[in-house]
């Protein structure tokens, strides 16, 4: 019982830090942010991962499932990251751009 | 070697949180996601270290190895433009993942009976298997809809039973909970046939498809943030289930910062969640498309766009997805550059939805290297447009339609737009006269100061170039 309410109690506390840190994004960064926080809920790989490890002689439709699992959690976690940090990496190479346009005028 | 696993967990869900903050400011932004990257990194080791007694090594690299090689290639190679139905689709796969955890876990611990209680209370583990496993499934199948209607495979439009449609929805929802409920009594007593949980799987799928399908193109951008959300909660809810702190952490912190965007993103439509959700948008649209049968438009030439461009003293560009579709951003920085070096001043005016989600148009121009300075939001610039000579409109159409302002039965009445209607001559680029993303007319075509110049966006711009150059 214990245990559980400290996860609630962990559950609670997140989801307030999820809104505080949120809550001031300039609109520009709603996409990349999005794209960022879908890549972080790849988390789940986690969840396939120890219920792959934790379970002895699986039968072939148990294989199945955390085979797949694995991959779509994985799939989720490395495209994730790899498209967000494509997605910032315009908007960083746009420092020098900007010095540049400003000495044009 | 558990305390260690706990510890690497704490400072994996820090390096969340930190590379989170880093995200929300344009300067910490490529750092704060290497961030989160790395404390997604130290998650997995910290992961790999806890089952490091497993029997199952082959098949966890082998399915480590093969996501990786499946998410790599269309990460990088995916066109900018394409971006919010990949995104749907990274979605989708974690709502499956979360959902197969869920059957898994069912299988595992034999249909629920073998859970002990020693380890925590086992109502609340599956209770939130079960939630986990409806939520899943909906995000999974509502972002397959999502991806196939971005990326063309669907129509756009609603596709929905009409009047029947919520009658459905909440019948089918139910029909989920009842399966849910005799998982969850089963579990209590000898357990039930293995077969219920793909019914459950299935069941709550067919929600998360009829949920999708009746909702129109235009609102799509809201609902893959809704289903971003939806996964987040769905993987708290199997962290809550498997005791992984991270899990938790990291969902929850996805599922309430989802919320926030996805209620940003309907704030800027002017739209309701529950209203998106409840669907039919684009529904009203053939009245009001009646009216302006009989009205006709004024075409123009690339040559005479050309003269009034450099003619004027401040012009507005107000990029849309036709734009990005037609790859003309380098084309319009440069038609941009060149009128800025005979002394006009360009500004570009973008609406908070334009492209396919906020913010997705100022990814397409920065990608052309347009200045920051230049790239002005729709509050910014509305004042502007009443002491804009030329107002060029590239492949944007809803965002720019005057009836959200003055047509009280548009269905998009009430929509914030960009009042480019105020400014003293209109220029419409356009490749023909079809209706938007949400299936509606725009008045602003019909207006007396509007000229359209129709063709591919690029050509258009490409032809406007060689004018000037020439004038």
């Amino acid at each position: 019982m214990e245990s559980f309410l400290a996860n609630i109690a962990i559950l609670v506390l997140a989801g307030f830090v999820g809104f505080a840190v949120i809550s001031k994004v300039p609109n520009t960064l709603h996409t990349p942010l999005m794209s960022g926080t879908n890549a972080i809920h790849g988390i789940v790989l986690l969840g396939a991962l120890i219920v792959l490890g934790t379970v002895d002689d699986p039968g072939l439709l148990m294989q199945v499932i955390c085979f797949v699992a694995i991959v779509f959690g994985t799939v989720n976690v490395v495209g994730g990251f790899v498209v967000t940090d494509r997605m910032l990496s315009m908007f960083k190479r746009k420092t020098p751009a900007r010095s540049s346009d400003a000495e044009d005028r | 070697m558990d305390e260690l696993v706990y510890g690497l967990y704490i400072i994996a869900v820090a390096l969340f949180i930190y590379g989170l903050m880093g995200l929300t400011q344009p300067r910490t932004a490529v750092r704060g996601n290497k961030i989160a990257a790395a404390g997604m990194a130290l998650a997995v080791v910290a992961t790999l270290i806890e089952i490091r007694a497993t029997s199952n090594w082959t098949l966890i690299i082998a399915g480590l190895v093969v996501g990786v090689a499946l998410g790599i290639p269309p990460a990088l190679r995916t066109k900018m433009t394409a971006i919010p139905q990949l995104v749907a689709l990274f979605n989708g796969v974690g709502g499956g993942t979360v959902a197969l955890i869920a059957w898994a876990e069912f299988l595992e611990t034999d249909r629920f009976t073998g859970l002990d209680p020693a380890h925590g209370l086992v109502v609340p583990v599956v209770v939130a298997s079960l939630l986990a496993s409806i939520i899943g499934s909906i995000s999974f199948w509502g972002s397959v809809v999502a991806f196939s209607k971005l990326q063309g495979l669907l129509p756009g439009r609603p596709i929905s039973l009409g009047r029947l449609q919520q009658p459905v929805n909440i019948l089918v929802l139910l029909a989920a909970v009842a399966v849910a409920v005799v998982i969850g009594v089963g579990a209590a007593s000898t357990g039930v046939n293995p077969w219920w949980f793909p019914v459950i799987l299935v069941v709550s799928g067919v929600l998360g498809l009829m949920v999708v399908l009746p909702i129109g193109g235009a609102d799509m951008p809201v609902v893959i943030s809704l289903l971003n959300a939806l996964t987040g909660l769905s993987a708290a809810a199997a962290g809550l289930a498997l005791n992984n702190v991270a899990m938790m952490v990291a969902g929850m912190i996805v599922g309430a910062s989802g919320s926030i965007l996805t209620k940003l993103m309907a704030n800027a439509m002017n739209r309701s969640i529950p209203a998106i959700v409840a669907g039919g948008f684009g529904g009203g649209a053939a009245a009001s498309q009646e009216s302006t049968g009989d009205r006709t438009v004024r075409s123009t030439s690339a040559a005479d766009v050309a003269i009034q461009l450099a003619y004027a003293n401040q012009v507005i560009v107000v990029p849309g997805y036709g734009l990005a579709v037609a790859q003309a951003q380098l084309a319009v920085k440069d038609v941009a550059k060149l009128l800025e070096s005979r002394g006009v001043e360009v500004k570009y005016a973008i609406h908070p939805v334009a492209g396919r989600m906020p913010g997705h148009m100022n990814v397409l121009l920065a990608e052309a290297d347009v200045s920051y300075d230049a790239m002005k939001d729709m509050d910014d610039i509305n004042g502007e447009f009443a002491r804009t000579d030329v107002a060029m409109v590239i492949g944007a159409n809803d965002v720019t339609n005057p009836a959200a302002r003055t047509d009280p039965n548009s269905p998009i009445h009430g929509m914030p737009v960009l009042n480019v209607d105020e400014a003293k001559s209109v220029i419409v680029l356009k490749r023909s006269m079809s209706s938007g993303f949400a299936g509606i007319e725009n008045q602003l075509f019909y207006e007396p100061q509007t000229s359209m110049l129709f063709g591919d966006a690029k050509k258009s711009v490409s032809d406007v170039m060689e004018q000037l150059k020439a004038l």
